[in-house]
C-alpha cells in the first residue's frame, strides 16, 4: 500500500479464493460477492447454511464459504425447509435460477412461501436457462428469441412471463419481497441492501423473505457484457418493475 | 494534487468483462487490449492514477472482486 492511503475495498473472506466459473460480466457472481459481503459484516459465517441449485450457480458451494446443501433441480426450497425447520437457530438460504425457481421448482417455491418457511430466497431471474445453452424459461420476455423459441417468445402459446415477487407477495406466510437488480453500482448496493434486510427478518422470525435479482446472461443472451445489461435497464426492468413488493406488518 | 484513491486489479482474477471500466465516474480504468493474463483475457488497469476519486464503484460492480480500493487518508 501506499503511504497515505488506507484499504477501504478488498476481497471478502468468505468468498473462497477459487476462480469462479462464470461467464465474465455475469450477475450471479456480483450476488455471491455481495452473500459473502453481508456473511462477513454480519459476522455469520459460522451459522450460515446454503442451499444450491441445479443451474449455472450449481457450484454456489465452491466459491461461499458457508455450510451447503445441494439440491435436486427445483427442490431448493424443501431442502431449505427441513434445513430450518431443523436448525432454527442458523441462518438459510437458497439460491435459485429461475429454470430452478420458477419452472421445476414452482410447486416447492410457491409452497414454502404459503407455509411462511422461515428462509431467505434469493431468486436469480436471468430469463432463460443459462446452464443448459440458452432455453426459454417461464420468465422469457415476450418475443424473446431462445433456443426453444427462436422466433421468440409467443404469449399465445408460453403466456407472459411470471412475475414472481408480485406471486409471492400476495401469500400471509411471505414477510418480504424485493426486486432487485445489478445493473449499475447504485443497484448492486440496493441488491446488498435487500439481502441484509431478507437477513435481518429471517433472523426476527417473521416468514419467508424472498429477493428477485433481475440478473443478465451474456453469453445465452448473445451480446457482450455491456450490451446485457443496457438490455436488462431497457427490455427487462420495465416487465420487471424494481421495489419493495411486500414489508414486515409493524 | 495527490490522487484521491488508487485502485490495484489481479488481473489473474480479472476476466475483461469491461463492467469496472465502464461505471468509472472519472473513466480512470481501461482494459489493456495488447496483453492477456494467464486464461489469454485481456484485464483491466489503471490508466490514470490521478483520477481515481476512490468512489468504488469499480469494486461494487466487478462481478469477481478483482479490485482493490484505497482512499487518501485524513
Ligand atoms: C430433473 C432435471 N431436469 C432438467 C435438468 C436440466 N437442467 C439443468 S439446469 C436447468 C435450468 C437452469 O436454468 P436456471 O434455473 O434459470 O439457471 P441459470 O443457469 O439460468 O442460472 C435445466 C433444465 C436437470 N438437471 N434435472
Ligand atoms: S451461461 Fe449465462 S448465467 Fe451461466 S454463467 Fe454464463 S452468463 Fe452466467
Ligand atoms: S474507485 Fe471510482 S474513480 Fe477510482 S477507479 Fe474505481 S470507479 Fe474509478
Ligand atoms: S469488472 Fe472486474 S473482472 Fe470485469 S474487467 Fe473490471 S476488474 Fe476485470
Ligand atoms: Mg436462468
Amino acid at each position: 500500500m501506499k503511504t497515505g492511503y488506507e484499504k477501504i475495498y478488498e476481497r471478502p473472506d468468505t468468498l473462497l479464493s477459487t476462480r469462479m466459473h462464470y461467464c465474465p460480466g455475469c450477475m450471479h457472481a456480483i450476488v455471491h460477492k455481495l452473500i459473502a459481503e453481508l456473511i462477513d459484516e454480519m459476522k455469520l459465517q459460522e451459522k450460515t447454511v446454503g442451499v444450491c441449485p441445479v443451474g449455472c450457480s450449481v457450484f454456489a458451494y465452491d466459491y461461499i464459504d458457508i455450510d451447503w446443501q445441494e439440491a435436486a433441480h427445483g427442490r431448493a426450497a424443501a431442502l431449505a425447509t427441513a434445513i430450518k425447520r431443523m436448525l432454527p437457530d442458523r441462518l438459510v438460504f437458497s439460491y435459485q435460477g429461475d429454470g430452478d425457481l420458477a419452472a421445476i421448482g414452482t410447486a416447492e417455491t410457491i409452497h414454502a412461501c404459503n407455509r411462511g418457511e422461515q428462509f431467505t430466497f434469493i431468486f436469480i431471474n436471468n430469463a432463460i436457462y443459462g446452464m443448459t445453452g440458452g432455453q426459454m424459461a417461464p420468465t422469457t420476455l415476450e418475443g424473446m428469441k431462445t433456443t426453444t423459441s427462436p422466433y421468440g417468445r409467443l404469449a399465445k402459446t408460453a403466456g407472459m412471463p411470471l412475475k414472481m415477487c408480485e406471486l409471492v407477495s400476495q401469500f400471509d406466510g411471505v414477510a418480504f419481497a424485493q426486486r432487485v437488480s445489478c445493473n449499475n453500482p447504485a443497484n448492486v448496493r440496493r441488491t446488498k441492501k435487500a439481502i441484509q434486510r431478507a437477513f435481518e427478518i429471517q433472523q426476527q422470525g417473521l416468514g419467508t423473505t424472498f429477493v428477485e435479482v433481475v440478473s443478465n446472461c451474456p453469453s445465452n443472451w448473445k451480446c457482450t457484457p455491456e450490451v446485457s445489461l443496457q438490455k436488462v435497464k431497457e427490455e427487462m426492468l420495465p416487465y420487471f418493475p424494481l421495489g419493495v413488493y411486500k414489508e414486515p406488518r409493524s | 494534487m495527490p490522487a484521491k484513491g488508487y485502485v490495484e486489479i489481479d488481473k489473474e482474477v480479472c476476466k475483461g468483462c469491461n463492467l469496472c471500466v465502464l461505471n468509472c465516474p472519472t473513466k480512470c480504468l481501461a482494459l489493456n487490449t495488447t496483453d492477456t493474463n494467464s486464461h489469454g483475457l485481456h484485464y483491466a488497469y489503471q490508466a490514470d492514477e490521478e483520477k481515481c476519486i476512490a468512489c468504488m464503484n469499480c469494486s461494487v460492480m466487478c462481478p469477481d472482486a478483482a479490485i482493490t480500493v484505497y482512499k487518501k487518508t485524513e
